[in-house]
């Protein structure tokens, strides 16, 4: 017997969902608005879009997020996802205990540490704050957030695959690029796109570990904010979230196509 | 996959046939490069700035760049490094545990993140547990449904909440249209401001824990429970609740520790007049720019959220540990 969906599981959820989406969605529809006022409503207007793209400052911002964010989500998921496989397959060497520590961690510890550990760090070894420093920060923290995601996949991984491959003699090497890659990539894309939008979005660990010149987009935004609430911040960050929502959708729907492929590849396996 | 998995090992049988020691001696080698690249990484990047952050919260502020004195070094060689060593104080400690307002912003904090952490379990309960009960066809949709404002930017979702809270604020334009108060409530600059932040951003990291506990459960159990005569709060509390312990406390560390640290939340919704150490941390840093006073409640922070942390790490082992 399956459980009954009650009517208060129903409302809860209705609610939940509220609550989580109704001021993302009061956000959009004010970055519409005429008036300057943010809260009142003065008609539709695309004027904020348009005095956006003549912000030299935002536009900046959002280049070196953008490439930092590429840059730092790519690097990561490779060292990610090596991290992933040693957390799996790698039970016993000296100072496990250690890795694992470091890798969760940085999951749960606050920002203004890890921020502040960072700068200094760079200022010890003479490494001048800028556009590489955010860069290495970024790395550090989502690196370990892809480990995360790939390794929960790893756990769940049928190893019988990879033992026929080794029985019939591939190297490890080998076997890795062309059994386990292709089965765990589903995991590595959305610990790419997790890295990127947590660098995307990270306000406190750039504040700390940039320098002139590298002003992200989430500090502009920041110091924009302290100054007022503006329509123009409001654009900003419609499409933001516009960027965010049509990748995970795309990802989602490439995944969702993947996974019917590969069903269907069973069948036709298990018939012929 | 299963078609590239037999070719893959056909064409490597043949070649494994005259495989060299050397060629294994290789594979050894990359094998190492796994464990070895992140591992150096992540003690390069992750520990020793802690050591560093430790070492300068022992050393004194001075007018220089950077603005500490003395940098820990072996340029000097050890006599020069024991000579360093000596100039070590714990006067930053002194004065941090003299100082009023400290105590108070690690205390605010820990109760502030408590008092959230509880608020956040109370919403999403019961949202994890209506999603664990969906029809399962719709629970992957719920699942991302979740997960999607965990995706838009952090910042993004507390700015949003200063148009709704503030005094001429859509929350007060409604509820002065409805005519449920007269006078336009003070929410923003509050802690009450704080707390629905929190439990705002950080709703996600409890339902999706609390769901993953509350999806695994045998519903079986509450069907005997309800067939011997059991009443459906009493099945609660003696049998759902128990089973989603774990997830319970994955999620309540999962916001609860980050919580205590936060300065986004406190600093756009609490205003000035609220106090937490991520903000003091913060200030004392841009705004005083006093190096060896922020790295002592950077380590003193820590120290104080080490033990949730690392039951936090126990968690995460042992709910790996029953996937395999």
């Amino acid at each position: 017997m399956t459980p009954t969906w009650s009517r208060f599981n129903i409302a809860s959820i209705v609610l939940g969902f509220a609550f989580l989406y109704l001021p993302i969605v009061l956000l959009v529809v004010f970055s519409f608005n005429e008036s300057k006022l943010v809260t009142v409503w003065g008609g539709f207007s695309t004027k904020w879009y348009v005095s956006l793209f003549h912000n030299q400052g935002l536009m900046d911002a959002t280049w070196v997020t953008a490439r930092v964010a590429v840059i730092s989500a790519t690097v990561a998921t490779v060292l990610g996802t090596l991290a992933a496989l040693t957390l799996t397959r790698y039970t016993r060497f000296k100072g496990r205990m250690l890795f694992s520590g470091m890798v969760f961690a940085p999951l749960v510890m606050p920002e203004v540490i890890t921020g502040l550990s960072l700068l200094l760090l760079f200022v010890a070894i003479g490494l001048d704050r800028g556009f590489l420093t955010v860069t290495l920060a970024h790395i550090t923290l989502t690196m370990c957030f892809v480990a995360v995601v790939v390794q929960s996949r790893l756990i769940t991984l049928d190893r019988s695959l990879e033992e026929a491959a080794m029985d019939l003699g591939a190297p490890p090497v080998k076997t890795f690029f062309q059994i386990t890659l292709p089965v765990i990539m589903p995991a590595i894309v959305s610990g790419w796109m997790l890295a990127f939008t947590l660098s995307l979005d990270d306000l406190v660990i750039a504040s700390f570990t940039s320098g002139p010149g590298a002003t992200t987009l989430p500090m502009k935004i920041y110091s924009q904010v302290r100054l007022g609430v503006t329509p123009e911040i409001n654009a900003a960050c419609t499409i933001l979230i516009a960027v965010v929502a049509v990748g995970v959708i795309i990802a989602s729907l490439a995944n969702k196509r993947r996974e019917a492929q590969r069903q269907r590849d069973e069948q036709t396996a298990q018939r012929g | 996959m299963s078609n590239a998995a037999v070719t893959a090992a056909a064409s490597s049988r043949a070649a494994a046939a005259g495989k060299s020691a050397l060629a294994r001696l290789g594979e050894a080698f990359v094998g190492r490069l796994v464990i070895i690249i992140p591992y150096l990484w992540l003690v390069f990047f992750f520990l020793i700035p802690f050591v560093i952050v430790f070492k300068i919260s022992l050393s004194q502020t001075a007018i220089a760049i950077p603005p500490y004195t003395p940098v820990l070094g072996f340029g000097d060689g050890l006599s020069g490094f024991v000579a360093q060593l000596r100039q070590l104080s714990i006067d930053n400690y002194v004065w941090l545990t003299q100082d009023a307002l400290y105590v108070n912003a690690y205390v605010t904090s820990v109760i502030v993140a408590a008092i959230s952490t509880v608020l956040t379990l109370l919403v999403g309960y019961p949202i994890a547990y209506g999603m664990a009960r969906a029809p399962a066809m719709l629970r992957p949709t719920l699942l991302m449904l979740v997960i999607l404002p965990f995706w838009t930017s952090f910042l993004i979702r507390v700015y949003a909440w200063i148009g709704i809270l503030k005094p001429e604020g859509l929350l007060n334009q409604l509820l002065l249209a409805t005519g449920v108060i007269s006078q336009p409530l003070i929410i923003l600059n509050t802690y009450t401001a704080i707390f629905i932040g929190i439990v705002y951003s950080y709703l996600p990291f409890m339902v999706l824990p609390l769901y993953s506990s509350l999806e695994k459960m045998d519903y079986s159990l509450i069907e005997a429970a309800k067939d011997l005569g059991c009443p459906p709060t009493s099945a609660f509390w003696k049998i759902t609740f128990p089973l989603s312990l774990p997830g319970v406390i994955a999620g309540c560390l999962l916001v609860f520790i980050p919580a205590v640290g936060e300065f986004v939340i406190p600093d756009l919704l609490g205003g000035s007049q609220t106090l937490m150490i991520g903000k003091t941390l913060w200030n004392e840093f841009f705004a005083n720019r006093d190096w060896p006073v922020s790295s002592a409640v950077a380590v003193i922070l820590l120290l104080l959220l080490i033990v949730p942390i690392m039951l936090f790490q126990r968690a995460q082992a042992r709910a790996q540990e029953q996937d395999k």
